[in-house]
């Protein structure tokens, strides 16, 4: 076989090899049982004693949530201000500027919501210290505020009726202490070991073989890069991500990369078969959702491999497939697999340029993220993947003519409601972005921005309006990665965008919690002959449907003007 | 709010220490084990620094084994891609213009001959690699300039080929700095 298809097989089944026992350990984790991390309890219990926080203290699914968005509202502050005074903080080697207030506000909330686009580029934008003290600190702190969130879900769903759902610093320290950082530091060592910079010695200059003089930009990557992935952030150092060979050396580091970013989404899959001791139903998610990605992934693949029609006319050989915004050592397979891989969960880390792949895969990317819950982002993935249950089990209730019930619980008009409108705040926020943009750019054209809009667009017709798509998409999903060709570094871009992401983040946390809290509430209905079984092949057809329904049609029109137009242009 | 605030303010201070502070320091330290020290991996030759084993550099002289095109041409203080769209007509008026420089130089090459990714920008901009057939289509111009034997130069790619890892995964490549600094040290 073909050495760089046979190359994705591995990363892929090696990411499932990895992948079960540790979502295995993840339940164990909050069920409290033991597992071989316990000696981290000490520090663990000097965490929380340090901060006056009693983990006893059980929380009801609004006080969940106070918790969460309160100590949200202290990063994001934090950031912003720590962006805007750059210039002048220590940890500076390069001396970059402070960011502008509107790219301050974007790049803050980006990282707060694990979105990580990024309006300003690595090398320039901002400083060791930023990098750290916000980037890498929020890298850790955001996976692990969706993780936490959805073990709140998985709490609701375990207990009868109850109010007391278990206490939220607990579960968002552990999954730092006994999750992120032992895996992060793992993976930081064996980036390191491959090439990947360590060091806090800045830029560097050399002569080049043909006497040119060349300055490079290097700066402590490794333990950045390994929470990026393994967090689903993606917010790279460099400017052109982990397609930068400092940030991505060779193939190794690239299937390392790969699989830490797809490790953990995977895992909380099954950890919720393992802690609900379900593992029937997890069985029926994962099916649905390796479908869906495996839906995206082929079509992608099946385009790069064939290579650039249009180059295929001037008749020189594309014998590896299309090589514009890709990278000799990983070669166009693999940057297909990672474009995916990158989209359905919310990583947004790119190891190829996705403006320049072919429209095909645009269309499959943007799916990915309109979707967004094909395994999803850390913890978010199996929110939104919630939503679509709840709306899958009523719909299937009232076809069959019976009252919905879901683990027991009645589905009635108030939890329809919240799932309504979280499935549908995804194409409105994204659609509403894209119809102001189109609106500014042909109406406004020489507005005094930083890029006039007549400037944003980096490729002409279907594809520049793509370029404004998938931004907002991205957004939305909080995904973060870009079809770069975008102007995006201006005050409408970093507003709009700002706007979409904080509303895409928190919202669709909100809604599954607030049913899932008042499910718990409910009176438990025994299992009868009368009851839908959720963990049957049927009802994953049943998810699947709807969302194909809710979540890919609703964008339909909107992916015809774009990445479609251009596919039908390109033969 | 106080319930939650003071925790909030605190926890958020613990963790930056830990998580932006003690966690990056432990893995510098880790990387002052590896090759390069952390620092990155250089190239001597002839007693000076030529470049990083990991950064591609610009070569345009007839030489000299080419790299590919790049965006920001080869200036590793930045890094990108062209962000072109494969529809986009001015980028295909580009890859045309590639295409008819590089037979200019080589001539006696054939379209079919020249891999895509000799005439198509990287993703970073400073990718170091080329496939070994973008290699070997260079072959025949550098035998002629510098005076020795095809085969020679043939052999001499062949030799710099890193084939995919362990074998099985991946593409194989060629490292364009390595392969051009052993060309320099080819005795005529």
């Amino acid at each position: 076989m073909n050495s760089e298809i046979s190359g994705v097989i591995f990363t892929y089944l090696l990411t499932l090899a990895l992948a079960i026992p540790l979502g295995r350990y993840i339940a164990r984790v909050f069920k409290g049982e033991k597992t071989w991390l316990d000696f981290m309890a000490p520090v663990e219990r000097f965490i929380f004693r340090f901060s006056g926080i009693d983990t006893k203290k059980e929380m009801n699914w609004k006080q969940h949530l106070f918790a969460l968005l309160t100590i949200n509202s202290v990063w994001l502050i934090y950031a912003f201000i720590c962006l805007m005074a750059q210039g002048h903080l220590p940890l500076n080697p390069d001396a970059n500027p402070g960011q502008s207030a509107d790219t301050a506000f974007n790049t803050a909330i980006s990282f707060l919501v694990n979105c990580n686009l990024q309006h300003y580029s690595g090398e320039s934008g901002a400083t060791y210290f930023t990098q750290h003290f916000v980037f890498m600190f929020l890298h850790f702190v955001s996976a692990a505020t969706g993780i936490a969130a959805l073990i709140v879900v998985f709490r609701a769903l375990k207990d009868k009726v109850t109010d007391k759902l278990g206490n939220f610093w607990d579960y968002f320290v552990k999954t730092i202490t006994r999750v992120l950082l032992p895996i992060s530091f793992v993976i930081a060592v064996i980036l390191a070991f491959n090439g990947m910079t360590t060091s806090y010695a800045g830029k560097d200059t050399f002569i080049s073989m043909q006497g040119d003089t060349v300055h490079v930009s290097r700066g402590p990557v490794a333990a950045l890069v390994a929470i990026k992935h393994l967090g689903t952030n993606g917010g790279g150092w460099f400017g052109a991500n982990s397609a930068h060979p400092i940030e991505n050396p060779n193939y190794l580091t690239n299937i390392t990369e790969l699989v830490a970013q797809t490790l953990i989404p995977v895992a909380l899959v099954f950890a919720l078969g393992f802690y609900l001791n379900k593992k029937k139903f997890a069985y029926v998610i994962f099916g649905v959702m390796t479908l869906g990605m495996l839906m995206l992934l082929i079509p992608t693949m099946n385009a790069e491999l064939n290579g650039n029609p249009a180059i295929a006319k001037m008749g020189i050989s594309q014998p590896t497939g299309a090589m514009e915004g890709k990278e000799v050592r990983f070669g166009p397979a693999s940057s297909a697999y990672w474009s995916i891989i990158t989209t359905v969960i919310s990583t947004g880390s790119i190891n190829s340029m996705h403006d320049s792949a072919m429209p095909v895969s645009g269309i499959m990317m943007m799916l990915g993220m309109m979707v967004n819950c094909f395994y999803g982002g850390c913890g978010v993935g199996i929110l939104n993947f919630y939503i679509f249950i709840i709306i899958a089990v009523f719909i299937s209730g009232l076809m069959v003519g019976r009252t919905p019930e879901f683990f027991g619980r009645k589905i009635e008009a108030r939890e329809m409601k919240i799932a309504s409108l979280i499935a549908l705040l995804h194409p409105f926020i994204i659609l509403v972005g894209l119809a102001i943009s189109s609106y500014v750019l042909v109406h406004m054209p020489n507005a005094d921005w930083a890029v006039k809009p007549s400037a944003w667009l980096n490729n002409p017709g279907s594809h520049g309006f793509s370029e404004m798509l998938y931004e907002y998409t991205s957004s939305a999903a909080n995904n973060g990665s870009g079809f770069e060709g975008l102007g995006d570094g201006n005050i409408f871009w970093n507003f709009t965008t700002g706007i979409v992401m904080i509303l895409g983040r928190f919202l669709p946390i909100i809604g599954p919690l607030a049913i899932a809290g008042l499910l718990a509430n409910k009176k438990y209905i025994p299992e009868s002959a009368g009851t839908l079984k959720s963990d049957t092949s049927t009802f994953g057809v049943m998810i699947f449907a709807v969302i194909v329904i809710i979540a890919a049609l609703s964008f339909f029109p909107s992916l015809a003007l774009g990445p479609i137009a251009e596919h039908f242009s390109l033969r | 709010m106080k319930t939650y605030l003071l925790p909030s303010l605190k926890l958020t201070l613990l963790l930056i220490v830990i998580l932006a502070g003690i966690y990056p320091l432990a893995i510098a330290g880790v990387g002052k084990l590896t090759p390069g020290h952390g620092d990155g991996e250089t190239i001597q030759y002839k007693g000076r620094t030529v470049g990083y084993a990991l950064i591609g550099q610009k070569f345009t002289k007839d030489e000299y084994f080419w790299g590919r095109p790049s965006a920001v041409d080869y200036n590793a203080a930045g890094s990108g891609g062209s962000n072109k769209g494969p529809s986009n007509p001015d980028y295909l008026k580009q890859v045309d213009e590639r295409i008819a420089d590089f037979m200019k130089h080589n001539p006696g090459v054939t379209r079919e001959q020249i891999p895509a990714e000799l005439v198509t920008a990287s993703g970073s901009g400073l990718d170091p690699d080329l496939s070994p057939a973008g290699a070997q289509v260079q072959v025949a111009r550098i035998a002629k300039i510098r005076g020795v034997s095809a085969q020679q130069l043939a052999q001499l790619v062949n030799e710099h080929t890193e084939k995919p890892w362990l074998g099985m995964f991946g593409p194989a490549k060629v490292n364009v700095l390595k392969l051009n600094i052993a060309l320099d040290e080819l005795k005529k």
